[in-house]
């Protein structure tokens, strides 16, 4: 007696899924999409509700990682200071390709309010920045709709393009 | 008794046309008394070294010495008055009034709760001896009045930027050092970085908020109204006159390889059992 049923009208018949390599693999990594902790003012305090049990970015497969060589998307949480620009893209260049970042709230983005000596007026300045997020801070819900948005971006790929170098900023 | 009248009209609108750099009334100052503690902590003082000014400013004595005295008179008030704690130090710039700056130190005797403040002037150049050995919050303190006004400080035992990196030129908390920074502060992170030949790539820094740049409807845009980059400008106009929105996409909607969507509505009831 069979244990499994076989549904005979799904999938030509057979008991197995066809797709392409693009696929499975953007599969894997729009489904895993690990971020690096980076909170550097408030809006770590939004990153880290994201994370919690209310808005669980484990159901979307963002696990917070404290090392860049596990990491696959830097999320800018806060002021980047000029002093700290520095370790940013150290940082950065220590991730593992692919690798995206996801620049948070107005300071991230423009420098925001601090328009002064010590901010780094927007830190597009130093790293390649894949999306960014509006807002002071940006809702957890934001830092959803961009992951989500960065899945679908991911989806879009080739998996196997070859790697291009990235341009200096 | 009544309280004298001071006209208050005009007063809300008086603030859109007055001076943005209006100067503060000062405090008042009154005469040190002949009797009591204070009396005895400048009596103290003016044993050791001279004193070229001292008064009672909102209940606190204040002392003016000269800065090579620092020592000398902040010794004995520990030694002799029990002023063992430095609440904070710092320097106020006078570069553009008086040429220097006036350094300050808050000291509070813990028996008593009383204050004093003792004060010096140094030149722009002048360095003054440092209050490390005796007070250890010192420290810190004459750091930050070192990286930020450039105060120079003998004898500090590490004398190096405390907030500013170690490779800073200037110092920020002058009231000559400009809010967006000079030319070195606003190219910083481009020259250590990427080097002073990426500046023509990477291009100067947005100061100005109300700046419409070309990219920017391809950089930012509306959420739920996202374009992709480098979209036509049709498309743009497209979705600000007709109102497209961005629909929510959920991949399990397409069908997922190896996810099951979830589907809860055979469990919802109609009514209650």
């Amino acid at each position: 007696m069979a244990q499994h049923q076989i549904n005979y009208t799904q999938s030509g018949g057979l008991p197995v899924a066809l797709t392409t390599v693009d696929k499975i693999l953007n599969w894997g990594r729009s489904n895993s999409v690990w971020a690096l902790t980076y909170g550097l003012a408030c809006c770590a305090i939004e990153m880290m509700a994201s994370g919690a049990s209310r808005y669980d970015f484990d159901r979307f497969g963002t696990i917070f990682r404290a090392s860049p060589r596990q990491a696959d998307v830097m999320i800018v949480a806060g002021t980047l200071t000029k002093k700290h620009a520095e370790f940013i893209r150290r940082l950065y260049d220590q991730m593992t390709e692919p690798k995206w970042v996801i620049s948070m709230g107005s300071c991230a983005n423009t420098g925001g309010m601090f328009n002064t000596y010590a901010t780094v007026q927007g830190c597009d300045r130093v790293i390649p920045v894949d999306l960014y997020l509006p807002g002071c801070a940006p809702r957890p819900e934001t830092l959803q709709y961009a992951v989500m948005l960065l899945q679908q971006k991911i989806r879009k790929e080739s998996a196997n393009k070859s790697q291009k170098p990235k341009r200096l900023v | 008794m009544m309280r004298p009248y001071t006209p208050k009209d005009n007063v809300q609108a008086k603030a859109y046309y007055t001076d943005r750099f209006w100067v503060a009334p000062k405090i008042p100052e009154e005469a040190v008394p002949e009797e009591g503690l204070y009396a005895e902590d400048l009596a103290a003082v003016k044993a050791k070294c001279k004193v070229l000014n001292a008064y009672i400013q909102r209940g606190q004595l204040v002392i003016y010495i000269n800065p090579e005295d620092n020592i000398t008179a902040l010794k004995t008030l520990i030694e002799e008055r029990w002023y063992e704690m430095l609440s904070e130090m710092s320097a106020v710039d006078f570069l553009a009034e008086r040429g220097g700056f006036e350094i300050f130190y808050q000291i509070l005797n813990l028996n008593t709760a009383r204050r004093i403040r003792v004060k010096c002037f140094v030149d722009e150049h002048q360095a003054i001896e440092s209050v490390n050995p005796l007070y250890r919050s010192a420290d810190w303190a004459e750091r930050e009045m070192w990286d930020l006004l450039g105060v120079k400080v003998n004898n500090h035992p590490y004398l190096k930027r405390l907030i500013m990196p170690d490779d800073w030129e200037g110092h920020p908390l002058r009231k000559t050092y400009p809010l967006e920074g000079d030319e070195f502060a606003q190219w910083y992170e481009v020259d250590k970085i990427f080097g002073k030949e990426a500046r023509d790539i990477i291009g100067p820094e947005n100061r100005d908020p109300a700046r419409v740049d070309r990219y920017d409807t391809e950089r930012f845009a509306r959420l739920g109204h996202e374009v992709p980059k480098g979209a036509p400008a049709e498309e743009l106009k497209k979705i600000e006159e007709e109102g497209v929105v961005t629909p929510v996409h959920y991949q399990e909607e397409e069908g997922v390889f190896l996810v099951e969507k979830f589907n809860k509505a055979p469990k919802v009831l109609d009514k209650r059992k």
